[in-house]
Formats: C-alpha cells, structure tokens, sequence
C-alpha cells in the first residue's frame, strides 16, 4: 500500500471542465471519500487515478513515483466498477484467480489457493467458490468483483459507487464489511459516492466535489461539524440542515454579513408555545417509524425537525424555538464565524 | 373519487401462483402502499387494479362497481409507470393534453386541464418546452400531469420514482405527498423502498411471497410487526433480534433471554417450551456498562445527528442500536445493552408471527 498524490490535475471533455486544478493527497492506510452529486467529477477523478483518462495540466503520483503518463497496466491499482463484471463461465474460485494468473505474475497455483482463500472468507464467500458467478445472488456477484480487485495487492484501490446497485439492506451490510476488510488489510482505498450515509460511515477521510473542484477535506466529523460553505453543509446530514434566511431569526446573535443562517436538527429546542407569542407554527409531522420530522413554518421558511414522538405535538400548534448552534453563512454561501 | 376494493384476489401463471388470495380495501381519498421485495406480488396485484392484467379469481370493485372484467381503458383510473413514456416528438403541452385529445374532448376544456395539472405541479413554465431536454424530474412531473388531467376516480403509480438518483428522491417524495393532500384522490402507490412508503403512504399493505402480510399505518407496522418478515423489512436499519428458548405464560412480563431477565409489554399469549425470538429497534437500546445483558462493539458508524452501534451478543445475536454521535464507542469494547421494556416484540420462531402483547391492546388493534 502507499500514498497517493494529485497536484493541480485538471481534466476537460470539450467545453466542459470535469476535474478542475485538484490537488488532493490519500495517505498510506487511508480510506478517502469523495463525495458529490452525479457530474461532480467524481468518476473522473478515479479514472484519472487509473490511467484511462490523461488529465489535460497536473501530476499523478502513486508511491512517490510519477505515473501521470503511464499505461493503465504500469500503475499498480485495482478498479471497482459500480456493475460487477464478472466472467460468468467461470466459477467464483477462477474469477477471483485470474488477477493473480495473468502471465505478468507468474504466481504458483499454490499461493494462488491460499490467497484466494483468504479473501473468500474475509468477504463471506468460502462456500460458494465452486458455484458458476451466474448462479450468485447480485450481493454475492458484487463481493466476487470486489474480491478480485482484492486479492491483488496493489498500491491503492479504487472504487466508483461499488454498493450502489444493491438493495438499501445488502448495502448497509457490505459497508460494514468494506470497512472492516480495510482495516484488516491496512488498504488504501479511493472511494466515490453520491451517498453520504457511504461516506459518513466508511470514510477516514471525506473530499466534498463540486462541478470538479474539492471544496473541502477532513474527517466525517470534521465535514459535519464545521462546513466551510452551504454547498458542504446541505450534502452531510439527514434530515438535512436548516437553510433559513437570517430575518427568519432577528434573536440570534450573527456576524454582520450573515444571509443564511445553518440550524441542524439535534440544535433546534422546539415547545409548545404557551405564552402567545409563538415563533413557530407545526404544518406537519412525518412519521418514519424510527423518528418523526417534524414540519414548522417560521414566518415564510420551512423548518425540518427530528422531534420526539412524545412530544405531544399536532398540526397546527403553536411553538417556541431555540436554536443552541446556529452556522453563519454570507450570500455567496461561504461560511462567516463570530469574532 | 372512490373506494378500491380487492376480494379473494388470486393470480396464477402456470404453476406460480403470484398472488394469493389477497383481500384489502383502499379507502376513499387514501394514499395506499403495497410494498415488498420484488417477486411479492406487489405490481401483479396494480395491474390487475388498473386492468392490464385478468385475475385467476376474486373480484376489483372500484367506488362499489365490480370492474374485475372490464377493460383498462374502461376503468376510470390513470397509471404511472416506473419508467415515464413521454412522446419524445412531441412538446410537454402535448404530452399532458394527449389523453385528453383521444377522448375528443373540446379544446377549452382540454386547455383549461392541461393548465390546471401543470400548476399543480409547478411546471407552467416548461408547456412549450420539448420533453427531450427536459430532467428526469421535470419528466415524472409531465408523466403524472398526463394521469392528472383524466380526473380519474384514482391513481395507480408503479415505482415512479426507481428511476430517479436518491437525492431526488426524497424531494419527489415530498411532492407527491403534497400532490395528494391537494388532490386527495385514491392513490395505490407500488414500491419495494420501505423509506418511501413510511413517509408517503397513510396505509401501507406489506406483501410477501404472493401474500398480503401486514396491513396497517406506517407507524403501526413499524411499532406493532405481525411477523418476523415485516420487523425485518421495516426500519432502516431493520429490527433486531434476540433469539432464546423459553416458555411463556399470559400475565409475564419478563422473559429469560440467556441468563438475563428483560422486561417487555405483558404477554397476552402462553406458547410451551419453545424457540422465541425477542425483537427490538434500533432507537430502544441504551448501551451502560453495568447492564447484564452483555455484548461486543463490532462497528460504529457515525452519521452526525446520530450513529449506528453494531454488537454481538454472548450468545450470538447481531444487534443494531441508533444512539446519539456524542458518545465515544470503539470496536472490541465491551458494554452492556438496555432495552426499554415498552415497544419490544416477541416472534415464535418456528411461525414467525408475533405473539401478542399489551403492545396489541387497545381498540385499534382490537
């Protein structure tokens, strides 16, 4: 495993610029996420990595040596597409060997029983090693792909929206999965999603895209508590933050040039009004099993809330609301802080 | 707008029977989910509603009029699909009149629809666009304005949103619920999301294998699962379970999981030494150290309001519990697990039905 390094690589596709002067670092062991909505540059990004695209300005460097001009076979990576590709006239045991048996490698048939092996238990498949891939379940088939960009040992893996096409159930199990394999195996991985539950959970490491530039880098933590703009704030959290105009809340103390103020749900103390003079009114309450949001009209802005089912509250109530953590945000979006 | 009532319905091809006997009513003006994996029966049981399928048995009223043989065209209702098949050629003033213009509807009228269902959904400002450049959003909204201008007595929609990336999702979801409230036409709504259908529907059929398992509010099934199949499908993440043989008497309010006592509803229903399976959501379990019932941190997974405590128990059972982000967890720890007596449930394994309990009381769940 090793690190990878981008400075300044910037990729056009005619007029349009799909990966602009990013320079991003993913450290040896790491599990880095980027994450952004479809046309972010995302998957650009990762194909640069790979070499199946050539980035019109910037470097590529994997394991301290440059490789921004070499072939995709000279560079050392495993790819995870987002639809398994597997060979279905082969068993799982020969999909996940053929990495190894390619002419390049040379590796005995015995190391490559043992490292197969290996990966088949780590990702739960042991016992359909001698099944044809065709007779797998999609869970099965996309472990198989997984695991045959695995049992390689490269120096970084990457992997566009691997979980993507399977059900919300399969998925939240492959995460954990994902997640432990990498640690287990100290891998580098360069991960792309849209999802932000993915990069949340999965994730040392998250990159915010937007129309091909980082915005942002840090821990899910990091991301989540401390936004550097509306763009980052409104990707991370569910239900989402609170966007609200900063007339919506004259009470809160905010720098000056404050035009958007950021409320998350777990920041919002929300009452049953009992002395009239009501900031809120309740239009209508969601109810998710697990949690209710809680729909409040402050004067013209919607307001969504977790609030608890025991809240005793009806459409049409009236409310107080505190705000404990409010974020400052200017007109352009770009985060402000109090002095 | 009306009632949809579905009798004994049965479905065969072949030796497949894809429904089975099936008999629910859609009340008047209700926003109604038959929800469930694929392969339940789910959308066989819309087509026959809409007509584009004949039942092996048992009767489709529609606002009291047995319809089970009529034609679709015949059938007052407008379906949407999972896939919207817009007229490519044609402009999205077009697209919504065309079902107007088959049935020679006068131009005034056709016109005075067509603008009526595009403000409804706020699509006015694309009439004279063309469809082919529109986004998928925009281009569910032009399919549901073409089922809107019918008028009809309901709507049948087919996984209308499948299509659409999560993101969307959500906010479609939104605004087909507010399109609902406005209409309050009868709506049936097939989806295998369970996410969709607990924030949309105000009744939600859960199917499983050809069968109709669960039918009730979205919170109802949430708190009340009649079997192990709807603990499992529901919730994101799903209830979890805690398997132990035991016997219980009507009148217990503990049972013995392992070596530990946990309190739970009082049962109202005895089974002899039997598998049991206690069921528990994730947002139920507190971890403190000092509890009995003990387990091992396998993951945490951070999601900012909240995170998801993934544990195993002594004896084996994989738990899930949602507690708040603030408290520090790490993999391999050890810790104690709470369940809060009062929404548990108990499953006989072997059945996979609930047992009932005080959590069944009460005129509702008579």
């Amino acid at each position: 495993m090793a690190e990878l390094v981008l400075s300044g690589v910037t990729k056009r596709f005619d007029a349009t610029v799909a990966v602009a002067d990013l320079s991003l670092r993913v450290g040896d062991g790491e599990f880095l996420v980027l994450l952004g909505p479809t046309g972010a540059g995302k998957t650009t990004t990762l194909r640069l990595v790979a070499g199946l695209e050539k980035p019109d300005a910037g470097r590529v460097q994997l394991a301290g040596r440059d490789v921004t001009l070499d072939l995709p076979a000279a560079r050392d990576t495993a790819f995870v597409f987002q639809q398994y590709s597997l060979y279905p006239h082969l068993t799982v045991y020969d999909n996940l060997a053929f990495p190894l048996r390619s002419p390049a490698r040379r590796e005995s048939e015995e190391r490559v029983r043992v490292r197969v092996g290996d990966i088949a238990r780590l990702l739960h498949i042991e016992d359909k090693l001698t099944s044809r891939a065709t007779q797998l379940s999609g869970g099965q088939m996309q472990r198989v792909a997984i695991g045959r960009a695995l049992v390689r040992r490269p120096s970084i893996y990457l992997m566009d929206e691997p979980l993507s096409s399977l059900d919300a159930k399969l998925r939240a199990e492959l995460r954990i999965e994902l997640k432990r394999i990498q640690r287990d195996l100290g891998a580098t991985i360069l991960y792309v999603t849209h999802d932000q539950t993915e990069a949340m959970t999965m994730a040392t490491h998250i990159g915010v895209l937007e129309a091909g530039r980082l915005v942002q880098i840090g821990t899910p933590r990091e991301i989540y508590a401390d936004p550097v703009n509306t763009y980052v704030a409104a990707r991370l959290g569910s239900p989402a933050i609170n966007l609200v105009p900063r007339s919506t809340c004259p009470d809160v103390i905010a720098p000056p040039e404050t035009a958007t103020i950021g409320v998350r749900t777990e920041h919002l103390r929300i009452r049953k009004s009992v002395n009239g003079n009501a900031t809120g009114r309740v239009k209508w309450i969601e109810h998710l099993g697990d949690q209710n949001h809680l729909h409040v009209m402050i004067a013209e802005t919607l307001v969504v809330t977790l609030c608890d089912r025991n809240a005793g509250l009806v459409v049409g109530d009236a409310v107080d609301i505190d705000i404990t953590a409010p974020l400052f945000f200017a007109a352009s979006g770009k985060r402000l802080r109090l002095q | 707008m009306a009632e949809i009532r579905v009798e004994n319905l049965h479905k065969s091809f072949g030796a497949f029977s894809a429904l089975r006997d099936s008999t629910f009513t859609v009340p008047n003006g209700d926003f109604f989910c038959l929800l469930g994996p694929s392969g339940c029966g789910k959308t066989t049981t819309l087509r026959m509603i809409a007509g584009l399928e004949l039942p092996t048995s048992g009767r489709i009223l529609l606002g009291g009029e047995d319809v089970t043989f009529k034609r679709a065209s015949q059938r007052d209702i407008a379906f949407v699909f999972q896939l919207f098949a817009l007229y490519p050629h044609m402009n999205v003033r077009t697209n919504i009149a065309y079902p107007l213009r088959s049935q020679s509807m006068l131009r005034d009228e056709v016109n005075r629809r067509v603008n009526e269902a595009a403000r409804i959904l706020r699509i006015t400002h694309l009439l004279d666009r063309s469809v082919s450049g529109l986004s998928s959003g925009d281009r569910q909204r032009v399919a549901l304005g073409r089922a809107i201008v019918r008028e009809p007595l309901a709507f049948l929609l087919d996984e209308p949103l499948g299509a659409l990336d999560a993101e969307f999702r959500d906010v479609m979801c939104g605004e087909l619920r507010a399109l609902h409230d406005r209409l309050k036409a009868t709506t049936v709504y097939v989806t295998h999301d369970q996410l969709e259908a607990m924030a949309m529907a105000d009744t939600i059929a859960l199917m499983n294998r050809g069968m109709v398992e669960q039918l009730g509010t979205p919170q109802d099934i949430y708190d009340r699962p009649a079997s192990l199949f709807a603990a499992d499908f529901i919730g994101s993440p799903p209830m979890s379970f805690l398997p132990f043989r035991g016997r219980v008497t009507p009148g217990d309010r503990t049972v013995r999981v392992g070596d530990v006592d946990i309190a739970l509803p009082e049962i109202r229903e005895g089974r002899e030494d039997s598998e049991l399976v206690l069921g528990v959501r994730p947002e139920h379990i507190e971890l403190s150290s000092s509890a009995p019932l003990r387990a091992e941190v396998v993951d945490a997974e951070y999601l900012g309001t909240t995170q998801i405590v993934t544990l195993n128990t002594r004896a084996g059972a994989s738990i899930k519990a949602r507690i708040p982000a603030e408290i520090q967890i790490r993999p391999g720890e050890h810790t104690g697990l709470t369940l809060r007596p009062g929404l548990l449930s108990l499953f006989d394994r072997a059945s996979g039905r609930a047992l009932r309990t005080a959590l069944h009381d009460g005129p509702a769940h008579g």
